[in-house]
């Protein structure tokens, strides 16, 4: 086990620039997720950190080694393929047994840790059998065998339950979250689904077109994303953005759109010269009431357009002068379309952005 | 009902006008020495096996054969044992101009042969080749490098990318990731390759012709083209020597019909 | 530290090169340098059976012979008119041969193997062949059209129009199923569904063939087409076995007139010249395939 460390990696395939300038340190036996769009350059990262890729510039440390001259066998690391990549040919036992052999491990050694792994993963009875014979989950599991089989320092692991049914990606996320804090090992994940990235991580960081846009704990990045891309890239419904200006009046600043206005909670930043500022306002649908609160809270009179019915939760998507937003309620019996809402809006419950930093 | 029609028209003149004019060459093989000379000819032979046996001993058509598998045997090994790292590395490595050796490769396999019969004859001799078998491998190899690097590289190609990225994190060298992962896995294209390759180097005739002038050491194709009698072409020997020679061809065909289908298609190299 | 990172991937490049060398050694000294020193020859005059006048550059003075010479010109004629019409049968026939073995009927594996015999077989054995079965006296030619009637028995190699249409339709009997086979992978990938909505469309099975499999075949087509083509331009095998180029000049097609003319008569240097004419004729029509179907092939590999 090690910590990680990424010097201002950059990453270009010829002349487009895939990573620009990470860094990012990852404590030992911390569990951290890449998380972003497709195309964000997150499995690029990934394999920058494998050795799989080399970078165009910066410096890879593990264990506060630099590893840039090590070829990914050398970095004395593990991954996780998305579709597996278990040898077809070679029983699950070979599998396993594969990168210990390479490493010129002894047969006893090898045969101890075949065996002690797979009791972990429960995937005993299935040493003898050849990939092709195991179902997708057991194939996952025999994936994350060989890896630890290795006990390597380093786990990466690349979308491994994107090939997983919906329930089965569930149960396994919750063993994975088990295995990890029973082994307590440093891992990297990388995906593109939030709810894994929420439940599974210690650290999200969040990337956006090859940049790092946050990395924070899970709840921080939902309560206090650091950016409109990750307040809207996190959370589902999305929250709602608008783009408007920000105006001074007597008693404190106002967020202004169209004929729209609402008052904004304190800010952090000083905002004297930011007069007339283009700024983001965003609040999560789930944040907004349909009935008074006592807390200080704005109201806006809203049409409700499109009512969606999800069973536990009701999704409206209403009209507030001329602007849209979207609110969740749990709300029995579900309200049907047509009507009109007072929503309020705690105070500290919205999210103020200019140029893709935040102000409160 | 007509489709079916057509149907079973096509497949009886496609499987009668295949077979039709070997059997009839089939047939001559087991006639008699009359019969062979009977005019006008004799549909159904009564001969047996007499002509095999002229052909087998008084021809020393055993020794072409022995020639045959030598020759045929050693391309396919040598051409399989070079072709298969080359078709790995163009087709998973990024390498700058490996494009242009693959279409060169192409363009090597369809290449006169006369165009290069000149030199190829005097470097031969200058490295006292001619009238040797591994004279004969050499050439073979060279012109089988196409149809195996085209075909194992198509194949290659098909193996997920992800295996060789776990064979590298679990530290296989390139070398170690084509023989222990890739090889394996490609097995089925190596099969096609190497039939493909043995069929080529069977039959060849022109480097034949060109480079094995004394009969002991020529290969069966040779051996058929140039049969001669004392007057006339013995045609009921020939025509036993044209079955043999044949046989292991058509016994292969039948086995591995699948393969050779897939393999000239795949890479749609000519074998 | 870039620098190291590039260390670790060249080693593998290394050795990635070291595969590719025995692939390489062999192209080039036996295939690439040949058709160079082949090219150089051609520039010489050499006669082997007559070593005292030695070996003068004479430029393109062989090439001059080539043009000049009448027998050269028949031996591109030849040549011409067989590449002409055994490609156009063969394409013709390969199609049929295609259509029938796609179809879908049991057994269909042993007709497919029955349709890859005559490819398979050694092509000195078809030449024989074909020799025996248009014999003037034993061959079946003669019994199939006139049975008992000796008399009316027909020469059959004797007419040079004759004899070189045994040798278009030996090779037409021989390749037309490899013709087939690239055919066949190009039938494979037209959608079951096409047919079918076509079929819904009220087209009948000639229009059905006509609308979609001929337009979607074309680019098979093409290939089959290109590797015939080239293919058929090397003719020699046929040619030396069964007629060694008879009756007259009426056979002889280029790369046997190269081959006697370099190792009957000793002729290097023009021999050479002929034979780098083929090649060049050959390198064009390689080109042209490469342009038509290889580019797609060599994108994904860049």
């Amino acid at each position: 086990m090690a910590d990680l460390e990424l010097r201002a990696i950059s990453k270009r395939f010829n002349s487009h620039a895939v990573l620009h300038d990470i860094s990012l340190k990852v404590a030992d036996g911390a569990f951290t997720i890449l998380l972003g769009p497709s195309g964000c350059g997150k499995s690029t990262l990934l394999r920058v950190i494998a050795g799989l890729e080399p970078q165009t510039a910066g410096e890879v440390l593990i264990g506060g080694r630099s590893v840039d001259a090590l070829s990914p066998a050398d970095r004395d690391i593990a991954m996780v393929f998305q579709h597996y990549a278990l040898y077809p040919h070679l029983s699950v036992r070979e599998n396993l047994a594969f990168g210990l052999a390479m490493r010129k491990t002894p047969r006893n050694v090898i045969e101890e840790r075949i065996a002690e792994t797979a009791h972990l993963l429960d995937i005993s009875p299935l040493l003898d059998r050849k990939p092709k014979d195991l179902s997708g989950g057991q194939r996952q599991r025999v994936a994350m065998g060989r890896a630890m089989v290795r006990k390597p320092k380093l786990f990466l692991f690349d979308e491994p339950l994107s090939n997983l049914d919906a329930q089965l990606r569930t149960n396994t996320r919750i063993e994975l979250k088990k295995l990890q804090q029973r082994l307590g090992v440093t891992m990297i994940y990388v995906t593109h689904d939030q709810v894994e990235a929420m439940t599974l991580g210690d650290v999200i960081v969040v990337m956006e077109r090859g940049r790092i846009r946050q990395a924070d704990p899970p709840h921080e990045t939902y309560l206090r994303p650091a950016d409109p891309f990750v307040a809207g890239f996190i959370g589902t419904p999305p929250m709602n953005l608008w783009a408007g200006t920000l105006d001074r009046r007597p008693g404190g600043w106002i967020f202004r759109r169209g004929g729209l206005e609402v008052p904004v909670p304190p800010l952090r930043t000083d905002l004297s010269g930011h007069t007339d500022a283009d700024v983001i306002l965003g609040v999560r649908p789930e944040d907004i009431r349909i009935e008074p609160t006592a807390e200080p809270s704005v109201r806006l009179e809203a049409a409700i357009d499109v009512s969606e019915d999800l069973g536990a939760d009701q999704i409206l998507h209403c009209s507030v002068m001329d602007e849209r937003i979207i609110v969740r309620v749990s709300q029995r019996p579900p309200i049907p379309a047509g009507r009109r809402l007072s929503l309020s809006v705690p105070q500290d419950k919205w999210h103020l952005f200019h140029e893709n930093r935040r102000l409160n | 009902m007509a489709q079916r029609l057509l149907l079973a028209c096509g497949i009886a003149l496609t499987v009668a006008g295949s077979l039709a004019p070997f059997l009839w060459f089939a047939l001559t093989s087991f006639k008699t020495q009359a019969e062979v000379e009977a005019v006008p000819p004799l549909w159904w032979p009564s001969g047996g096996w007499h002509f095999y046996r002229v052909a087998l001993f008084d021809h020393h058509l055993l020794a072409y054969v022995a020639n045959s598998v030598i020759v045929a045997g050693s391309t396919t090994m040598l051409a399989l044992a070079i072709g298969i790292p080359a078709a790995y590395v163009l087709a998973r490595v990024k390498l700058p101009g490996k494009a242009w050796f693959l279409g060169g490769l192409l363009t090597v396999s369809m290449f006169p042969q006369m165009a290069i019969a000149g030199p190829v004859w005097r470097l031969l001799a200058d490295v006292q080749g001619l009238n040797t078998h591994w004279g004969l491998v050499l050439p073979y190899v060279t012109f089988s490098l196409p149809i195996v690097v085209w075909i194992l590289a198509s194949f290659f190609r098909e193996l997920p990318a992800e295996l060789e990225e776990a064979a590298r994190v679990d530290g296989c060298t390139t070398w170690q990731t084509l023989t222990k992962i890739m090889l394996p896995l490609a097995a089925p294209g190596i099969f096609t390759a190497a039939i493909l390759t043995f069929i080529y180097a069977w039959n060849e005739f022109f480097f034949a012709l060109l480079i094995l002038t004394q009969p002991g050491k020529q290969t069966l194709p040779l051996g058929i083209a140039l049969f001669q009698g004392e007057f006339t072409i013995p045609w009921g020997e020939l025509a036993a020597a044209s079955v043999l020679a044949t046989l292991p061809l058509v016994l292969m065909v039948l086995l591995f019909q699948r393969w050779i289908i897939s393999g000239l298609s795949a890479g749609a190299v000519k074998g | 530290m870039m620098k190291s990172a590039l260390r670790a991937l060249s080693a593998d490049h290394a050795a990635a090169w070291w595969m590719l060398v025995p692939a390489l050694v062999f192209t080039f000294t036996l295939a690439v340098y040949p058709v160079i020193a082949s090219f150089i020859l051609s520039l010489y005059r050499i006669i082997l059976s007559m070593p005292a006048l030695g070996e003068p550059f004479v430029g393109l003075e062989n090439y001059a012979e080539l043009l000049r010479d009448p027998t050269a010109r028949q031996a591109f004629l030849v040549t011409a008119g067989f590449v002409a019409l055994s490609t156009t049968l063969e394409l013709i026939l390969g199609l049929c041969i295609a259509l029938v073995i796609h179809a879908q009927f049991p057994g269909r594996g042993w007709v497919r193997a029955a349709a890859l015999i005559p490819w398979v077989i050694p092509t000195a054995v078809a030449s024989q062949m074909w020799r025996y079965i248009f014999n003037d006296q034993y061959g079946l030619a003669n019994l199939l059209l006139f049975g008992d009637r000796v008399a009316e028995y027909v020469p059959w190699f004797a007419s040079p129009g004759v004899a070189f249409l045994i040798m278009v339709l030996a090779d037409v009997w021989k390749t037309s199923s490899f013709a087939a086979l690239l055919i066949l992978a190009g039938l494979q990938l037209i959608p079951d569904e096409l047919y079918e909505a076509a079929r819904i469309d009220g087209a009948g099975l000639w229009q059905r063939f006509w609308h979609i499999t001929l337009p979607l075949l074309r680019p098979a087509l093409l290939l089959a087409l290109l590797f015939r083509t080239m293919d058929s331009f090397r003719v020699f095998d046929l040619a030396f076995v069964m007629t060694q180029g008879g009756p007259g000049d009426a056979t002889q097609v280029l790369q046997l007139y190269g081959y006697k003319a370099m190792f009957t008569e000793g002729r290097m240097g023009y021999g050479s010249a002929v034979s780098v004419s083929v090649f060049l004729a050959i390198f064009f029509l390689s080109l042209l395939y490469i342009r038509a179907i290889g580019s797609r092939l060599l994108e994904r590999n860049a």
